[in-house]
């Protein structure tokens, strides 16, 4: 793709502009957040449990706070001031959730590896370090469960006051599962494993608070500047316009950094406590012990068909491991995939049921795709099983149960509406790429050589854009808040244009995205679009970023703040130019009347009336206006996914040899960062299925704490991706777009194991669950290859 | 907290004789003390390479040198490689190309991607990735990475051509 960057006020959307956050970022210029130095600040470090699960019996603090350049030593006993708990933000009406309290510092017990109980504040970072290992905690260990299944059957238990360890019962029923399957011929049931993984941004978290003459600036790394600010003032007794929380250029978040954390809190609480600023930066270990882990679910699932392929019947029972505490939206993440559990097929009767569980293992919460990778991989796996069962081939099966183009709204069996559609478009355009037929021929080629080769499919569709709150809200899904977006639009006296977004991306592109879209609708150049989000201080209240949501709310909230603009901005050249306001246009970056192009007048001259104040009568001056926009409906992206693996039956070592996306997230506005976000997010999901796991060994001690451990996929890997596209727009907003952060990953961990799958099934494996590691694949096939023997004999 | 020693080094073409602890990492010697922050700590194990450099010329992870054990050396930093108005090749690449995201592991990347190009001026696509495989990107799948790398290259051989 060739990269447009001559400037102009018009044709931005649907363009490949290259960013205008780079210039910064690859002269060394970003400014995170341990790149902010304040003057008098302190250092913080945590003493964190090496325990999975035991009472506190005593800290002794006096050595550490003793050592040269030390401060103080906080323990939880310290922070009794606090306005209560971490939060936890999902109430689902008539579902009781467990949620015993979880403190910043522990208060008499540890429940996890790494949970903190105390913090040393002091003069560097290397200081603080040292101090830390000199707090001496005496710990009675206490019996750890780590298995969910064990966890679920009984004791011991994580919260001995709950008398269980079941967090809550959640179920989405749609039509009647059980009448579905007495119609079916022929019924597959799985158990489907899909293990714990790490978000692993390469920034891990940092903070940076200063409290100061009654008001608090948190510089964090997160995700959600709004959601922190609110937690902070209710937990800190302030006032919340007393608080002002920026997350200044963020390392990646992929959901680990959406999320209110406790050294948020204790940071705060300290710089208030201590009065100078304290910043703490999390090591990788910490990061790999105690930033919220996602998936972690065990899954029997069961399908019924017809002897056409055709589904009649999809049940799926979920338990969820939700490590020893609910983070901030913990127990709702499974209830996610829930809403698009039939996949992109029309199946009358679905139904998940969810338990969840606490074990003595780091929290999870969402990770990129939060619910949804979790259904496509059951619902992708489990068909390429029955269509193997029928004896039909994977792409007629998946082309037997889409839902038809035209059925579009659609309303499906768990009761939300498929915003648009177009399944056959997306898979047609997928076989262009890939030959069936001849990757058919060549395989069996190549096992007669003994290489195993296999190709695997997935046509999937999510449910993103969050949210709209009368669905997601208090009396719908339960989230205790509303997921609007806001914008506010400022044109300044020369022209230039400042957009303030309630959005807080951190990597996505959406300083350029939004000023592409902003630019063609006020005719000037993107160039002169300043973004600006992530920082409390500067714009309305905003929800933040997560959820594929920036652009389909968040894009749309500046939409209509533009809206609001030029319609101040037609009024003020119609009494300039003598026309009447429906006359005027934007055309050629002028504002004009229609049919006289050569009578127009340019922004500039537009924001120059504005704030001189010759506005027509009655007509305020400045030109600025503020929009918040709750959505209708969510947006349902989709795609036509293939990879190709080669698994090596000695060593059992898969590797990716193709791998060809084709998505439909509607419009594009610019394709290079869509083509991105599906390359990313592809590996991500990659990842979990052949290299990554977070692992726990029996006692509850955490075995992948760091990168030497926690395999990363790195370039090595991984082949060049094929990408292509199909365009259906969403009727949801007025730009037609979709989101497509969580796409890639929403995707591929379904797609590379029914190739894998495919791969082996000569070797006698049918079926094997992630991740698909050299040993576990040279198991199956050993597994595989022993029962053959013995049925043989 | 041990006694300190002065050393003396040469980062981006300017001398700074700084007075260390002998366990400072050069990563923190460059970020804390001489204010150059595009250089990144991703990971503590020498995996992820947000923190590569160029010491004597050749590529390093910045996280596993000892400021001690560069007394005397020649740093560049990603704030040394190009600026904003004059950009080095890699920095023009990946920005061309979207080899970046969130931007965090890019310094080390260019870095690296600069060392590999000089050391081998027409990579195939197998050695770009191989070559980068100790620089960790969670953002771009290193799709765009790899691209940029190459286009780099390219361009680096019509000019010296």
């Amino acid at each position: 793709m060739s990269v447009a960057d001559a400037p102009s006020p018009t044709g931005n959307v649907g363009r490949a502009m290259r960013r205008k956050e780079d210039p910064a970022l690859i002269t060394g210029k970003g400014r995170y957040v341990d790149d902010i130095a304040l003057p008098a600040m302190l250092w913080a470090s945590f003493v964190r449990s090496p325990e999975a699960h035991a009472k506190v019996v005593s800290i002794d603090t006096s050595v550490a706070v003793g050592r040269p350049g030390i401060n103080a030593v906080f323990t939880g006993e310290d922070m009794a001031d606090i306005g209560g708990p971490l939060p936890m933000a999902w109430a689902p009406p008539g579902v009781e959730v467990a949620n015993p309290p979880h403190w910043p510092l522990a208060r008499g017990e540890v429940n996890h590896v790494g949970d903190p109980v105390a913090v040393v504040i002091g003069e560097d970072r290397y200081a603080v370090a040292d101090a830390a290992d000199d707090v001496i905690v005496e710990y009675d260990p206490l019996p750890a469960v780590v298995d969910p299944e064990a966890a679920i059957a009984g004791g011991p238990f994580v919260h001995e006051e709950l008398g269980t360890n079941k967090v809550h019962e959640w179920s989405l029923p749609g039509g009647d599962v059980e009448a579905g399957f007495a119609e079916a011929d022929v019924i597959v049931e799985r158990r489907v494993i899909n293990h714990r993984i790490a978000g692993a941004p390469i920034e891990c978290r940092g903070v940076l608070a200063d409290y100061r003459a009654g008001s608090l600036t948190l510089y964090s790394a997160t995700q959600v500047p709004h959601f922190v600010r609110l937690f902070m003032a209710l937990l800190l007794g302030l006032s919340e316009d007393h608080v002002r929380v920026i997350a200044p250029d963020v390392g990646g978040g992929f959901g680990q950094k959406l999320q209110v954390y406790g050294e948020e809190l204790i940071a705060c609480w300290a710089s208030r406590k201590l009065g100078v600023p304290v910043k703490w930066i999390e090591t990788r270990t910490e990061n790999m012990s105690v930033a919220h882990q996602g998936r972690d679910q065990i899954s029997h699932v069961k399908m019924g068909a017809k002897k056409d392929g055709t589904i009649t019947a999809w049940h799926v029972k979920i338990l969820a491991d939700f490590g020893a505490y609910n983070m901030i939206l913990t127990p709702l993440i499974p209830s996610l995939g829930a809403f698009v559990m039939g996949g992109c097929y029309n199946i009358p009767n679905v139904q998940t049921d969810i338990v969840g569980v606490f074990t003595n293992k780091c929290p999870t919460d969402a990770i990129r795709g939060a619910g949804r990778p979790e259904a496509t991989q059951m619902i992708e796996v489990t068909l390429d099983q029955l269509a193997h069962e029928l004896g039909i081939d994977p792409i007629e099966i998946r082309r037997k149960n889409f839902i038809p183009k035209e059925n579009f709204p659609a309303a499906v069996a768990t009761g939300v509406i498929y915003d648009s559609g177009d399944y056959h478009a997306t898979l047609d355009k997928l076989l262009e790429h890939v030959d069936v037929a001849a990757f058919r021929a060549e395989q069996a080629k190549l096992r007669e050589q003994g290489i195993y080769r296999g190709i695997g499919f997935c046509t999937w569709t999510e449910i993103c854009g969050l949210a709209p709150s009368r669905i997601t809200g208090p009396a719908g899904v339960g989230v205790q808040a509303g997921l609007w977006e806001s914008a506010m639009v400022r044109v300044h006296n020369t022209g230039a244009v400042t957009v303030y977004s309630g959005t807080s991306p951190h990597g996505q592109g959406l300083d350029t995205a939004f000023a592409q879209i902003v630019a063609d609708m006020l005719g000037v150049d993107p160039a002169v679009v300043e973004v600006i989000h992530g920082d409390t201080s500067m714009g309305p209240e905003g929800r933040n970023t997560y959820g594929s949501r920036s652009l389909a709310t968040g894009g749309e909230a500046i939409v209509k703040a533009t809206n609001k603009v030029i319609e101040k901005a037609k009024a003020i050249v119609a009494a300039e130019l003598e026309a009447a306001p429906e006359d005027i246009e934007v055309s050629d970056g002028k504002f004009s009347v229609k049919g006289s192009p050569d009578k127009g007048m340019a922004l500039a001259d537009v924001a120059g009336i504005a704030y001189i104040g010759a506005v027509p009568e009655g007509m305020e001056p400045g030109l600025e206006e503020t929009m918040f926009y709750d959505p209708e409906n969510f947006v349902f992206p989709f795609g036509a996914h293939a990879c190709i693996v080669d698994v090596d039956a000695e060593t059992g070592k898969t590797k990716v040899v193709r791998y060809v996306a084709v998505d439909d997230c509607g419009n594009p506005v610019n394709p290079m960062l869509i083509d991105g976000q599906i390359h990313g997010g592809v590996v991500h999901g990659i990842g979990q299925a052949l290299y990554e796991q977070v692992a726990y060994d029996d006692e509850g001690q955490l075995v992948t704490g760091t990168f030497v451990n926690y395999a990363l996929p790195t370039a090595a890997e991984i082949p060049s991706f094929e990408t292509d596209r199909t365009v259906t727009p969403s009727p949801v907003n007025s730009m037609g777009v979709k989101g497509v952060g969580e796409a890639g990953t929403i995707a591929a961990s379904a797609v590379v194991t029914n190739a894998v799958i495919d791969a082996i099934r000569p070797l006698g494996v049918s079926y094997i669950n992630m991740p698909l590691t050299p040993i576990r694949v040279w198991e199956a096939i050993q597994d595989a290859q022993s029962s053959q023997a013995e049925a043989d004999q | 907290m041990s006694a300190t020693v002065n050393v003396r080094l040469n980062v981006n073409g300017v001398d700074h004789d700084l007075e260390v602890e002998p366990r400072l990492l050069l990563v923190h010697a460059l970020r804390d003390n001489l204010n150059l922050t595009g250089t990144h700590v991703g990971c503590d194990t020498s995996n992820c390479g947000a923190c590569t450099i160029h010491l004597d010329g050749a590529s390093v992870k910045s996280c596993t040198v000892l400021t001690v054990q560069a007394d005397g050396a020649a740093i560049t930093t990603i704030e040394g490689i190009g600026t904003e108005d004059d950009l080095h090749p890699m920095q023009e690449a990946f920005w061309a190309n979207h080899g970046l995201q969130c931007g965090y592991c890019t310094p080390g990347m260019i870095m690296a991607g600069a060392a590999l190009i000089a050391e081998n001026p027409d990579p195939t696509e197998d050695e770009v990735r191989h070559g980068l495989e100790g620089n960790l990107c969670r953002c771009t799948g290193y799709h765009n990475i790899v691209k940029a790398v190459l286009d780099a290259a390219g361009k680096s051989r019509e000019v010296t051509a």
